[in-house]
């Protein structure tokens, strides 16, 4: 790791401030992400402003349908909230399935938000739901927010302070994972609103980062049964192929996870 | 047996401070005035160096210097070598060409060491190592083996025309094609055997301290087998003289051959700590393991089984393309030779075989022995042709082996192994039952509705260990004596402390060894301390490899042990005035048989040092040591039966059972040879569904770090259903085997036969991904 | 440079490192406890999890001064008078060690495993919490076996207090 200037924030103003006054600096959350990034000198932050410790951005909760979560809860107060799995298990679920039980400790909504790594869970999850990004100066649809590999909407300085999102009649994930790293080599959000709108999500696949597959929604709009999905085709092209998995097994696992999830919800 | 003796499940002496956090390992060190070394690689699969510029890194802060290759040259540091000469079938000596601990004028794989940075701490030293300007001129690059040996291809080494290190045959290549050509049947297999990484979880590490006062060195280092380092560093890397050169392998991580090398950083660091006046650590990351332990297996090959027409084999012809690497690493050439070919005969009794070998040089990591080193790729090689020929042959796997097993011993093979015992029908019919292999029809129908395909494989293997009967192994090229040795020291007391040149990393030899004495002396198992690891401490050893331990190891504490009883029994007889031939140990007390006159063994101890009542002439004291040099190998074997489901929409393979029954011989601790099969199951399932060394063409490694090399976790395998028989080993005093390879060489080709079973595909290679898997079901559909 | 402040083991420690160090390290080297262990670059192995504020995490993946004010426990800090903790003693039962490096890590995962899911832990669910620890000698076989009757006797334990 190169050095680096630690800094512990105790609110999202004062994280704002600190982060003004470095000239190279990043937000550190759980760091699940960044601190392994940096031990490989692969990121070089001249400082690291800490929002662990910023009580205002942790907690969930949960107005009738109406879900707000902190952007400093980690992914095990996620899946363990009693109260958001009465609205949205499949979110638990998925939160559950991050990483490891050590890491889920550690790593935070926000952080794998703003992080966008093509391979996280929850960015299917926060395009799916349709979720808002709120941060410290707006707000921002999730369709607006990830905007490539590793690429988000948020403007130097910016923080996420929260997602919100109505909860969906219905909802699951279900992810292929990569059997090295553990990260999804297809993770597939699915959820059904009362009104019939169907979003389907897709992770881990995409050789731009997460992605809506249009085709897979209308068919499930017409049809919510696993059966709707086999007659649709994913298009491989624009997949990710890697070591791991070609572009056209991607395409397959997307179709097998797309039809799990909806025979799970 | 008693409750601490041989075949009791004793719980390990060890344990303790691992669970506690107070193991010893080669990083837990730490002396007055160490610095932190870390090396710098190349970061090119292929180049020549054109100059190094350690300036701007020597003015860093905290940096105590940067050495290179030209001035290790200059300090007469020698060539890192292969200890095994093998010569190719034209009489030709293999062509080992020159490995420098440090490059310094070419780099041949990705990670080959260019210089070494010391400084305050290791982050310091690594800002400083990435400030040396290395200036490389790229040279062309191949990473594949079967193209390596293509006329055109580069060139590694001056010494190796066409990248052929040595092309080495073994059996009658006459009567084989006869016997091809008389065949019934034959079975042609092309055999893939991917290449792994070892992995102990414990990454390589060593502290070199020089001390000037009395121009003396030690090393701690992460190794199976130190006095070999010791006389390794010596002899040819011209280091420091044995009597100078202290080695200690403290707690040790996990080895499975990996440790068994000597690699360039301990060389490096015990000459950069004399260069700088400070204690020198090295702590491997898991990225450099990846880039710079040896690796496993590489081999490609083509197989043909003949066959007559009541289906027994008549002959085996095998032809193997071996990939060793950038250098031949220290026993590189044994394993795909002796190691490999010599075992091609199985289980079975097969008239005629043939087995050519070529071992080739690329640019990627050296490869040399991991857990199996030789065996698995015979094993998988054998046990999948087996397979295939039974399902073109239309008739049960099961049938096919035992119409084909070697029934009655000693068998002699046409590949020189003797076999001194075994029997392979108790082992095969054991794993059936406890796989229930009669029920798989009805599991089969019923997963088939749940959309899953299950298949079931079987694997019968043997293998050679004991490493090994010195004489023997010398007329094969080996360049050391392969026996064992052992001190028993019996303390004014009675206490005893052993001396072995076993090494436990992670094999219990605390507790096994003890056992032993135990079992012999009869003494409390908590007064006997087992003492390894130190060439100060322990007089000579060949250390821990090959599932030697028990065989040989053991054997050379049971010889001792012999010394000791009958020196025991002479001063006893004496203080008693019987005779000695009358004398006997019985829980721990010398005693007169049939009368009632007895002797503690502590105060016999006591006696012994004194010397007050000693018999006339006997000296004084009581510690006896014996080298052991093993009369033959030891032939463990066994049957292993896997089944499993796939999950046709993904390829996803779950292993859903999988039985062990091993013939190991007498067992010491069975709860110990459990684990050791566990572990080793582990291994060969990681290898057939797993794991995965890749390369890129210009000589990357893409799989450095376990973000891309998929490492078995708990979640990928079942719970394994493991049970012994026994055969007792007539080649050595305790009847053991060993049991340390046995899992991952029988394993995967278990694995391989199920899944393609299930999947109706037969062309499928190891590691068998979901992707791989997925593509091969829908092939056969 | 920074000086860092927290609670290991139940004493109150102190010491002064970069910025950059990792909690392991400042574990291993500012407080020389060394049965906490790194074992791989991309916090896979878990070779290195303590317990921070009674729960586990990886102190590879958390700069010390990240832990400032935190309560740390290692492995170092489970027996208690000489005494084995519970956990402990299982994996020395069930032979659920080999090598001893992964032991340390895979203890404390197996502490916080009970924690959450008390004695109700089945193989299924013990084999999916261990997916951040990695084994290269039990084959998992029997560590599965001790954290299962570890937390049967622990789980028995506090029925009986309760």
């Amino acid at each position: 790791m190169y050095q680096t200037n630690y800094h512990r924030a105790s609110s999202v103003q004062e994280a704002v401030q600190m982060m003004g006054a470095a000239t190279e600096g990043k937000y550190l959350s759980g760091g699940m992400t960044l601190i392994p990034t940096m031990r490989q000198r692969l990121a070089a932050p001249s400082d690291l402003i800490d929002l662990r410790h910023i009580a205002e951005m942790k907690g969930i909760a949960v107005n009738g349908r109406s879900v707000r979560i902190g952007a400093a809860t980690t992914h095990e107060e996620v899946a363990t909230s009693a109260e958001l799995r009465t609205v949205c298990p499949a979110l638990c679920g998925l939160a559950g399935h991050i990483g490891d039980p050590a890491v889920r400790h550690m790593g935070t909504i926000g952080g794998s938000i703003a992080n966008n790594d093509p391979a996280a869970d929850y960015p299917a999850a926060m395009l799916a739901l349709d979720a808002v990004i709120v941060t410290d100066r707006r707000e921002i649809k999730a369709g607006d927010f990830f905007t490539g590999l590793f690429e988000t909407a948020l403007e130097d300085g910016e923080i996420i302070t929260a997602v919100r999102f109505d909860a969906p009649a219905k909802a699951a994930y279900q992810k292929f994972a990569n059997p090295a790293s553990r990260y999804a080599m297809a993770g597939v959000f699915v959820a059904k609103r009362d009104n019939g709108d169907v979003r389907v999500a897709v992770t881990g696949a995409g050789s731009s980062g997460v992605f809506r597959h249009p085709d897979l929604e209308a068919a499930l709009s017409a049809n919510w049964s696993p059966d709707a999905v086999a007659n649709v085709t994913v298009d491989g092209s624009d997949m990710l192929s890697d070591l791991h998995a070609s572009a056209a097994y991607r395409a397959n696992l997307v179709k097998v996870m797309t039809k799990r999830a909806v025979s799970a919800t | 047996m008693g409750i601490d003796g041989i075949g009791a499940r004793v719980p390990r002496k060890e344990d303790r401070r691992f669970l506690t956090g107070k193991g010893r390992y080669t990083d837990d060190m730490s002396v007055p005035g160490m610095k932190y070394a870390v090396f710098v690689r190349s970061p090119h699969a292929h180049a020549t160096i054109a100059g190094i510029d350690a300036t701007a890194a020597k003015a860093m802060p905290g940096v105590i210097d940067v050495l290179d290759g030209k001035q290790l040259l200059a300090d007469g540091i020698g060539n890192l070598i292969c200890g095994w000469m093998i010569h190719s079938k034209d009489g030709t000596p293999m062509k080992m060409g020159a490995w420098r601990p440090l490059a310094d004028r070419t780099v041949r794989y990705v990670g080959d060491a260019v210089a070494i940075v010391v400084a305050d701490s290791v982050a310091e030293a690594r800002d400083a190592a990435e400030a040396v300007v290395v200036d490389y001129d790229l040279l062309p690059v191949v990473t594949d083996p079967v193209q390596a040996i293509a006329d055109g291809q580069p060139q590694l080494h001056p010494e190796a025309s066409n990248n052929l290190i040595f092309d080495w045959e073994l059996g009658d290549a006459a009567a084989v094609d006869q016997a091809l050509a008389a065949a019934a049947h034959v079975t042609e297999l092309k055999i893939f055997n991917n290449r792994l990484s070892p992995n102990p979880m414990e990454p390589r590490a060593t502290l070199g301290i020089y001390d000037a006062g009395d121009d003396h060195y030690t090393c701690y280092t992460t190794s199976q087998n130190p006095h070999v380092a010791r006389l390794v560093m010596s002899a040819f890397y011209n280091v420091a003289p044995e009597n100078k050169l202290r080695v200690i392998a403290p707690d040790v991580g996990g080895g499975f051959g990996s440790k068994i090398f000597i690699y360039p950083e301990e060389i490096v660091c015990l000459w950069a700590s004399k260069r700088t006046g400070v204690p020198v650590k090295w702590t491997c990351d898991r990225t450099e393991a990846f880039l710079t332990d040896a690796h496993g297996r590489d081999h490609v090959s083509t197989v043909k089984m003949a066959f007559d027409a009541g289906n027994r084999i008549t002959a085996l012809k095998v032809d193997t393309i071996a990939n060793l690497g950038a250098y031949m690493s220290l026993f590189s050439s044994c394993v795909p030779t002796y190691l490999y070919a010599t075992l091609l005969s199985g289980q079975y009794d097969i008239p005629a075989i043939h087995a050519n070998v070529r071992t080739v040089y690329t640019n990627t990591a050296p490869v040399d022995a991991y857990r199996g080193a030789g065996r698995p790729e015979a094993t998988y090689l054998l046990e999948r042709t087996m397979e295939t020929a039974a399902r073109e042959l239309g008739i049960s796997p099961a049938e096919l082996r035992r119409t084909n097993f070697i029934r009655s011993f000693p068998h002699q093979t046409p590949v020189i192994m003797n076999y001194d015992a075994g029997d392979y029908e108790t082992s095969l019919n054991a794993a059936m039952a406890a796989a229930d292999w009669n029920g798989f029809a009805a599991r089969k129908a019923e997963a088939e509705g749940r959309g899953m395909k299950r298949g079931i494989g079987m694997s019968c293997y043997i293998e050679a260990c004991g490493l090994a009967p010195s004489a023997a192994a010398g007329s094969l090229g080996a360049g050391v004596g392969l026996w064992e040795s052992a001190e028993v020291k019996v303390n004014m007391v009675g206490t005893i402390e052993v001396m072995t040149g076993s090494h436990s990393h992670g094999q219990g030899h605390e507790t096994t060894f003890a056992q032993l004495v135990a079992d012999r002396l009869g003494v409390p198992i908590d007064s006997i301390n087992i003492v390894h690891g130190d060439t100060d401490k322990v007089q000579m050893g060949m250390g821990t490899y090959g599932s030697r331990s028990g065989a040989v190891g053991m054997s050379a504490l049971a010889k001792a042990l012999d010394k000791v009883e009958a020196k025991a029994k002479k001063i006893a007889a004496h203080l008693m005035e019987a005779d000695e031939s009358d004398v006997v140990i019985e829980d721990g007390v010398l005693k007169v048989a049939g009368t009632d006159k007895s002797v503690p063994w502590f105060q016999m101890a006591l006696a012994a040092y004194t010397a007050h009542n000693l018999p006339q002439g006997l000296e004084p004291g009581l510690k006896e040591s014996a080298f052991y040099d093993p009369a033959n190998f030891t032939f463990p074997a066994g049957c292993y039966i896997c089944e499993v489901e796939v999950d046709p929409e993904t390829g996803r393979t779950k292993v859903v059972q999988f039985v062990a029954a091993d013939d190991f011989g007498n067992i010491i601790n069975p709860m110990i040879v459990e684990g050791q099969v566990h572990g080793g199951i582990a291994q060969g399932i990681g290898q057939a569904l797993l794991e995965g060394v890749h390369y890129d063409d210009s000589g990357q490694l893409l799989t450095a770090s376990y973000m891309d090399y998929a490492m078995p976790r708990a979640d990928d395998l079942p719970s394994f259903k493991v049970s012994t028989s026994n055969t007792p080993c007539p080649s050595n005093p305790l009847g053991v085997k060993g049991c340390g390879e046995a899992g991952a060489i029988g394993s995967p080709p278990a694995l391989i036969n199920a899944i393609t079973d299930a999947i109706g595909n037969n062309a499928l290679t190891m590691p068998a991904t979901p992707e791989k898997v997925w593509a091969a079901a829908q092939a056969a559909n | 440079m920074a000086k860092i402040t927290m609670t290991v083991n139940g004493r109150q420690v102190s010491g002064v490192c970069d910025d950059r160090t990792l909690l392991v390290h400042f574990i291993r080297e500012n407080l020389g406890l060394t049965g906490t262990h790194v074992g791989c670059d991309t916090s896979q192995c878990g070779a290195c999890v303590v317990h921070m504020d009674g729960q586990s995490v990886k102190s590879c993946s958390i700069l010390a001064a990240q832990a400032a004010g935190s309560s740390i426990t290692t492995i170092e800090g489970l027996a208690q008078n000489g005494e084995l903790h519970p956990v402990q003693a299982a994996f020395k039962a069930h032979h659920g060690l080999q090598c001893g490096f992964c032991t340390p890590g895979m203890v404390m995962t197996a502490l916080d495993m009970i924690r959450r899911h008390g004695s109700d832990l089945d193989e299924a669910t013990v084999r999916a919490e261990l997916e951040g620890n990695i084994c290269r000698c039990t084959g998992y076989h029997n560590i599965v076996k001790a954290i299962l009757a570890a937390a049967h006797e622990m789980g028995g334990v506090r029925q009986a207090a309760e």
